[in-house]
């Protein structure tokens, strides 16, 4: 029974897995893009994706006021009108990833190359009253407030602490992203309106299908994801190969210390490369929620681990490896899945992981965001 | 509201501590952080029955994924409970929260708690199959009686557990009669079966999968933690059954209903007791619609007079999923309170002989702790609301 | 400024415990030794402490029984951090997946005391190692070539793989999971049965103590300084002649050893297993546990495990919010003290850091 629906769900198969290996691959730039300039899975990534599908949800529902439901139906736009929502969307989630994105490299990250700041100072002072108030009050709000008077003091004696320039090693790295990514998920789950449940976005483009391909509807939201990461993925990589900024992006890639010789400033760069990583997330993001009109606290931990798996498929630091990595990854879990069930998906995920990196230890294409270095 | 008075105690000690600890003085004791909603007894008992130090205890999940269901289930149990306290001045019976978030592995700790409390007779709970399989172990040494209001594994009542009782019938009822309603009621001849690969999930599938043998066109499962379920649909797609069943629960189901429903899939959708919540209808939209929903549980908002007590308890609020069988478990508990068993062999053997009429049926138990009766009801999603359609069979 | 400098000597608070460490190694050995035999009684007597007054009140674990949270809960996450250090911490490698080891110690008891066979916990306890060991020659013989970090991912697909194949095989009790596992032998008055947690303590206690007492020889063998080399620079050790191949391999299969063994003793606890219990989010929080001691420290390991596996049944009362403080604490901690709350000690290497430039490294840099 299972093989005769291999072959012919194939083609079905294959424009769902590209599209879902799209949004792999957006995500995955984010984790290649910082690891090839610090060296750091940047765990709490996932995070700045789940962010994401909540700004696509916000702009959608707050700030344009479109409702769940119309009469019964969902609230289909069309024209000129529902390409502003999508457009309003995306600019909501890439804003919001990329500022969500630099904000966790100033306070989670920075601060442990021995270089704190200011703001990361005032972002650690806060959450640390807040959570000596979560001690003595019950609601968020009066939490709140005590956490904003108690930022001050505390700030003040954080910066004092930061500046000891110490860099420090990099499991330390890892794990304060661990704990950055834990925390912001459960300040998610904990303080969102709707606790731990799903969230739904409003669904304004209706899926109708496009054309047909060897037997296979293609519909309009597959088609958008695609062709929508196949621009920015040209967009960034014109950026790091033909701009100044991204010129200073290699280099740090390349080689920090000369890099620092010659007049770059890293910091900044850093945060370029932080702010990169999260736009595209949040592109990809805005795109998720356009497929599956949904989000959740959580959603970002599998897909995040995936995108991760797709970028070290591809040659982590390597940008056109994590297009490639996260579209074999989003192929091969739907075939797979097709073959062998469902609930191998992750299996062939990770074996197909596993036998790449034996035969090409690094990776698909290799890795080089500056160059291949060992 | 029970949450914030258990965080306000949590938080009182924790503050307590630092003070103390500041300061470095020794302090008498330790401070009780009892969650139980004692009230003063202090009054002479007029009427009614007359007790002293006795309560029940809830196990479930109360924080974490799972919590909304627990919270839902609870609120059962504290309803029976305080009405009962009104009812009978001379009687305060505390109801004591064992939040194990759904986890097994914090199970046995819990249950380990709960035993060394001596004032609690009777267990409303574990939820799950999975923290039911490791804490009732620890409860049959103990000889504390559980009633669960919601554990609906078919294989539970095989372990011999003589403290083991159940306030609905299992999935070995439900299974069966799910099969039947697509056969008989929907006159589905091809059908496929969807599992989430959880306990729950795939037990009641395989059951569903084993009654309606050949009739299975496709069967798949999907990882619930995944957004995307594009391979189940479309496999479904592709065998273009007339009834779709899937395993699980409501959150993964809506957007399993979606995604089929994209695709072009038309079959009628048929779903298990873990679908059985408004969120299914949230997640799914106008997808949800002519869905079928099949439960062992009664519907407790068709009981005028429980859903009226309720809302007066909890206002704003209507009997959940499973509010009404944790309602009767703990009334079968506090029956046997009233009876005036005041230790747990007592209370163990009461149920025994308990046979009264709850809320969503009669509470009577067989040997094995399975309840009498093995009602399945069908209910249909209608103009984004869930309504009940009547008994199956 | 004083202020500062208070807040500065808190976040080092624990380098005191190093000075009394310190303290203690000038004094003779007759009261080195008393003073270890001192606290491994206190530490013996540990389910009782709840009863003592103001230490009770500290450690006390409210809404849940304290023995079996120290068994199920303490005794595992310190073996657990126990092994995992000795991949990470010692050897320099990074294990995302470490739950995977724990998982095939837990199962192989599982499967031989109750799914498949009636053997005794003693019997299946060392199989249950050697199972372990064996999964992580498996595991290590063909990703141990790759470098740092795709280790990482590839070991916590290991850990995801076995969880998913437990849970899909009806073989290993798919998700239903695997009741009435064997309990160890009862010996004397040592009664292990269902409801009193203290014997299970006092075992897995003593386990903790021998295998400290083995990895401290270990560490202090050939073996351990061959880690430390590769840890420090591998590239340099393979040129001064260490197989580095060889010596990961070895770290990789003690580790997942020890891994093995804390499950057995979990399995052998709990009676019931099933697939829930072996998360994803478990190696992290193993990883944590690690890290937030000291990688490269044992009594850091041994201090973290205790620490993640205790805090959130202490603060129980904070129901959801304590999982969101233990993520902003990780954070603070590694901000603060990014060599975990007792790093680990630079004895021989000292003489180095004085003239190199600053470039603290706890995992094979290559910056």
């Amino acid at each position: 029974m299972r093989d005769w629906l291999i072959y012919r769900t194939f083609w079905d198969l294959t424009v769902t897995g590209v599209a879902l290996g799209s949004i792999y691959a957006l995500v995955a730039l984010g984790y290649t893009l910082v690891y090839g300039v610090l060296r750091l899975i940047n765990f709490a990534h996932s995070e700045i994706f789940m962010i994401g599908t909540f700004a696509s949800l916000i702009t959608a529902t707050n700030v344009l006021g479109l409702p769940m439901l119309e009469a019964g139906d969902y609230p289909y736009r069309t024209g000129f009108q529902l390409v502003l929502i999508l457009l309003a969307c995306l600019l909501g989630s890439m804003v919001l990833s990329g500022a969500g994105a630099v904000a966790l490299e100033r306070a989670a990250y920075r601060p442990l190359r021995g270089s704190g700041d200011q703001f990361g100072a005032v972002v650690l002072a806060f959450v640390t009253a807040f959570v000596v108030g979560l001690v003595f009050f019950d609601t968020p709000k009066s939490n709140l407030i005590f956490g904003i008077i108690g930022t001050g003091p505390i700030a003040w004696m954080y910066l004092n602490i930061f500046r000891r320039g110490r860099q420090a090693p990099r499991l330390a790295f890892l794990i304060s992203a661990i704990g950055a990514s834990t925390a912001i998920t459960e300040a998610v789950a904990i303080w969102g309106p709707r606790d731990r449940e799903q969230y739904q976005t409003p669904r304004v483009l209706e899926k109708k299908t496009l054309f047909q391909l060897f037997g296979t509807d293609i519909r309009i939201d597959y088609v958008i994801v695609i062709i929508g990461a196949l621009l920015m993925m040209t967009a960034l990589l014109l950026f790091v190969n033909r701009t100044r900024l991204g010129r200073g992006v290699r280099a740090v890639a390349q080689d920090v210390e000369t890099a620092k010789i010659l007049g770059v400033n890293v910091d900044f760069v850093i945060l370029i490369t932080f702010l990169l990583g999260g736009v595209m997330a949040g592109g990809a993001a805005m795109m998720f929620t356009l497929v599956y009109d949904q989000s959740k606290f959580n959603i970002g931990f599998l897909l995040g681990v995936k995108s991760f798996t797709a970028a070290v498929l591809g040659g982590i630091g390597n940008l056109k490896g994590a297009l490639l990595g996260g579209i074999v990854l989003g192929l091969a879990e739907n075939y797979g899945s097709a073959l062998f069930g469902g609930e191998w998906k992750d299996v062939i995920a990770f074996v197909l992981l596993l036998v790449v990196l034996m035969f090409r230890p690094t990776g698909l294409l290799g890795e080089s965001l500056a160059k291949a270095r060992v | 509201m029970k949450k914030s008075t258990l965080l306000r105690a949590g938080a009182i000690a924790v503050s307590l501590a630092f003070v103390t600890a500041a300061c470095g003085s020794d302090s008498e004791g330790s401070v009780s952080e009892d969650t139980v909603v004692t009230e003063d007894t202090a009054a002479a008992a007029v009427d009614g029955v007359t007790c002293d130090g006795v309560s029940i205890a809830f196990f479930g999940a109360l924080s974490g994924d799972a919590g909304n269901l627990g919270k839902n289930i609870r609120a059962g149990a504290d309803l029976a409970v305080s009405e009962f306290n009104t009812a009978n001045p001379g009687c305060q019976v505390g109801l004591v929260d064992f939040d194990s978030q759904g986890d097994p592995a914090q199970a046995p700790a819990l249950a380990q708690k709960a035993i060394d409390d001596a004032s609690i007779l009777g267990i409303v709970g574990p939820a799950f199959s999975g923290e039911s399989k490791a804490a009732n172990p620890l409860f049959d040494a103990a000889g504390l009686a559980i009633i669960t209001p919601s554990a609906t594994n078919a294989d539970l009542n095989d372990n011999n557990w003589k403290v083991f009782h159940r306030a609905l019938a299992g999935d070995d009822k439900q299974g069966p009669a799910i099969a039947t309603y697509i056969q008989k009621t929907l006159a589905a001849a091809k059908v496929g079966v969807i599992d989430d690969a959880s306990e729950y999930g795939k037990g009641l599938a395989d059951i569903v999968k084993t009654t309606l043998g050949a009739a299975v066109v496709a069967s798949d499962s999907i990882d619930p933690k995944a957004a995307d379920f594009s391979a189940a649909v479309s496999k479904m797609k592709e065998a273009a059954p007339d009834a779709i069943f899937y395993g699980g629960y409501y959150a993964e189901a809506g957007k399993l209903a979606k995604q089929l429903r994209d695709a072009g899939v038309t079959a009628t959708l048929v779903f298990g007791d873990g679908v059985k919540d408004n969120g299914f209808i949230e997640a799914a939209g106008p997808a949800a619609d002519g869905s079928i929903i099949t439960c062992t549980c009664a519907d407790g908002a068709s009981n005028a007079e429980f859903a009226a007590a309720y809302t007066a308890k909890f206002p704003g609020e209507t009997p959940q999923t499973y509010g009404a069988e944790a309602y009767d478990a703990a009334k079968a508990f506090l029956a046997a309170i009233a009876a005036g068993k005041t230790d747990r062999a007592g209370v163990l053997e009461f149920l025994g002989t308990y046979d009264a009429a709850g809320v969503t049926k009669q509470i009577k138990w067989d040997e094995t702790g399975e309840v009498a009766g093995n009602a399945v009801y069908a209910y249909k999603v209608e103009a984004g609301a869930i309504a009940v359609i009547g008994l199956i069979e | 400024m004083s202020l500062s400098e208070s807040l500065r000597s808190v976040t080092s608070g624990t380098r005191s415990v190093s000075r009394l460490g310190e303290a203690l190694a000038k004094q003779s050995r007759s009261v080195r030794w008393s003073f270890g035999a001192i606290c491994i009684l206190a530490l013996y007597l540990l389910p009782w402490w709840p009863n003592v007054p103001v230490l009770g009140w500290i450690v006390e674990t409210p809404g849940t029984s304290f023995p079996s949270v120290l068994t199920d809960q303490v005794v595992i996450f310190v073996l657990v951090a126990l092994g995992l250090n000795v991949v990470v911490g010692l050897a320099g490698l990074l294990d995302l997946g470490y739950v995977g080891f724990y998982a095939v110690g837990a199962y192989t008891v599982a499967i031989l005391s109750s799914q498949h066979a009636n053997l005794p916990w003693l019997l299946c306890m060392p199989i249950a190692v050697l199972v372990s060991m064996l999964a992580g020659v498996i595991l290590g013989t063909p990703t141990l070539r790759l470098r740092g970090d795709y280790l990482a991912i590839v070991t916590l697909g290991f850990g995801e793989i076995i969880r998913i194949t437990a849970n899909n095989l009806h073989w290993l009790g798919d998700s239903r999971g695997i009741s009435n596992i064997a309990t160890p032998p009862s010996i004397g008055p040592l009664k292990f049965g269902v409801l009193d947690a203290k014997p299970y303590y006092f075992l897995g206690f003593t386990t903790i103590l021998i295998v400290i007492f083995l990895l401290r020889r270990l560490e202090n063998s050939r073996v351990g300084r061959s880690w430390n080399a590769i840890r420090e620079d591998e590239d340099a050790a393979e040129l001064m002649g260490v197989d580095t191949f060889k010596f990961k391999l070895w770290a990789f299969a003690i580790g997942a050893a020890i891994g093995g063994l804390a499950g057995s003793l979990y399995a052998g606890k709990v009676q019931f297993i099933n697939p829930n219990n072996f998360p994803l989010q478990l190696s992290i929080l193993f990883l944590a546990a690690v890290v937030l001691g000291g990688a490269g420290n044992m009594w850091g390991a041994v201090v973290g495990g205790a620490l993640v596996a205790w805090m959130p049944e202490r603060f129980r009362g904070f129901a959801d919010k304590r999982v969101f403080v233990f993520g902003v604490a990780l954070v603070l901690v590694m901000v603060f003290r990014p060599q975990g709350l007792i790093p680990r000690k630079i004895r021989k290497e000292r003489w180095l850091e004085s003239w190199k430039p600053s470039t603290g490294t706890a995992l094979g840099s290559k910056e």
